[in-house]
């Protein structure tokens, strides 16, 4: 099984270089820690930055520089800032290439629910709705099984729904998935150590298995 | 030019009314108008509706006015890091309407720009979509939403001119410009106030015109709600 760590590196391997990105809070966050050097990427904040730095040192602090999950940041060289509006607006005018970002379930069509569980406070979905809606490219990172073993990847979403037929990767502790065009979850890789049976088990909505699947490479 | 200056925030706020209508600036903590805030924490008014993207912290922020009882409705995006917002939402002492954050910034700059409904796909197949009008774009469906107008709004800038021209710092931009434009009185904050003509006017992001009060502020505590440092 991987550590979220492991699954951040993983979705590292999606990106492609002169990509518009946008990382969701959580494991999507620690993706930025392993895209490779030689890849020349712009990380967007939707609360109006693109071009995310390395977190700040003490002396560079500086409480009007924030991210999307209000940590201090620095800016990156050639980065620009922007209102609100225009943040959304160039996330729902497809200029942002990829998104990446956690969820609670993911259904075998590509929906997603990760804003809001019944009887829990809620807090708000944030950017997420316009996020999911908008983005032509969505990886989902999370774990295959909540904390009780129960499958988060279902036939559909039990949770009420952040966005409808969007999800087209998703990366988990045991695997890597794509939404098929016609419904289902394709097996694609498989954590080290980890069995197609495993997997199986794990995936309550419909699992595709085509061929040997082979074991992830970091 | 058209002086827009005002003494200081008690003066900038004096005239706004229990039960009206406000938009405040700010993302998390970040460019939040604190003069303002503490300003309206001495007034004895009840019954606000605030548009803000958050809801403050316990003890700042809109977090303040919360614990005052002064406000009946949030309209957000977020509001998570907030026990006294928990408290009052879950014994139905407030209203709160949560939006998704793009289509919150879309219908503020609607408001501002005189256009009362557009097309967005943010919420399609879900809760936030009940009860609207959806319709089809090349194949894919999208949410009619309306705008938002407030009869305040409070903003937050770095530099500021006599005219109302400013300019914001980092992403203490966020909602702020946006809801200059909004509010039918716009009230600026400034941490420094120059005359008109001392500001490059190729730099201005929000254009005087939107701005009806300015006034220098004070004492900006800028807190942050997650210190993070590289290792």
């Amino acid at each position: 099984m991987l550590t979220k760590d492991q699954i951040a590196q993983r979705i590292a391997k999606e990106v492609k270089n002169g990509q518009y990105i946008n990382l969701g809070i959580g494991i999507p966050t620690l993706v930025a820690n392993y895209i490779p050097d030689n890849l020349e990427v712009v990380l967007q904040s939707e609360n109006g930055l693109l071009g995310i730095g390395p977190f700040p040192t003490e002396d560079q602090i500086d409480p009007d520089l924030i991210n999307a999950g209000k940590q201090t940041v620095t800016m990156a060289k050639g980065s620009s800032l922007f209102n609100s509006a225009e943040s959304f607006g160039m996330i729902r005018g497809g200029h942002v290439h990829l998104t990446i970002l956690g969820a609670m379930e993911v259904s075998e069509n590509g929906d997603i629910s990760n804003w809001k569980i019944p009887g829990k406070m809620v807090k708000g979905m944030g950017g997420a709705m316009d996020l999911v809606a908008s983005a032509d490219n969505i990886i989902v990172a999370m774990q295959h099984c909540s904390r009780s073993g129960e499958s988060k990847l279902l036939p559909e979403c039990s949770l009420p729904i952040t966005g409808i037929r969007c999800v087209k990767k998703i990366v988990t502790d045991l695997a890597v998935l794509e939404i098929s065009p016609a419904g289902g979850f394709i097996l694609k890789e498989r954590a080290p150590g980890v069995t197609v049976e495993e997997i199986k088990q794990m995936t309550a909505g419909k699992l595709i298995i085509e061929g040997e699947i082979p074991e992830m490479i970091f | 030019m058209i002086n827009k200056t005002v003494k200081n925030a008690r003066e900038a706020v004096a005239d706004i009314p229990s039960n009206c209508m406000l938009m405040m600036g700010g993302f998390g903590l970040t460019g939040i108008p604190e003069n303002c805030i503490s300003a309206l924490l001495e007034k004895d008014i009840t019954g606000l509706t605030i548009v803000s993207n958050n809801a403050g912290v316990d003890d700042f922020g809109i977090g303040l006015l919360l614990k005052k009882r002064m406000v009946k409705k949030m309209i957000s995006s977020y509001v998570g890091e907030n026990a006294e917002f928990e408290r009052q939402l879950l014994s139905g002492e407030l209203e709160v309407d949560l939006i998704p954050q793009g289509t919150l910034a879309e219908r503020v700059r609607a408001g501002g720009a005189g256009i009362p409904a557009f097309f967005t796909p943010a919420g399609v197949g879900t809760e936030v979509a009940e009860g609207k009008e959806s319709r089809e774009f090349d194949g894919k469906m999208y949410l009619l939403e309306s705008w938002l107008k407030a009869d305040f709004s409070i903003v937050k800038a770095w530099k500021g001119d006599t005219a109302g021209n400013l300019i914001f710092k980092g992403t203490a931009r966020n909602f702020n410009p946006i809801m200059a434009a909004a509010g039918k009185i716009c009230i600026a904050e400034v941490e420094e106030l120059v005359e008109a003509g001392e500001l490059d006017p190729n730099q201005i992001h929000t254009p005087g015109i939107y701005v009806q009060r300015i006034f220098q502020g004070v004492n900006y505590e800028k807190r942050i709600e997650q210190r993070t440092v590289s290792k």
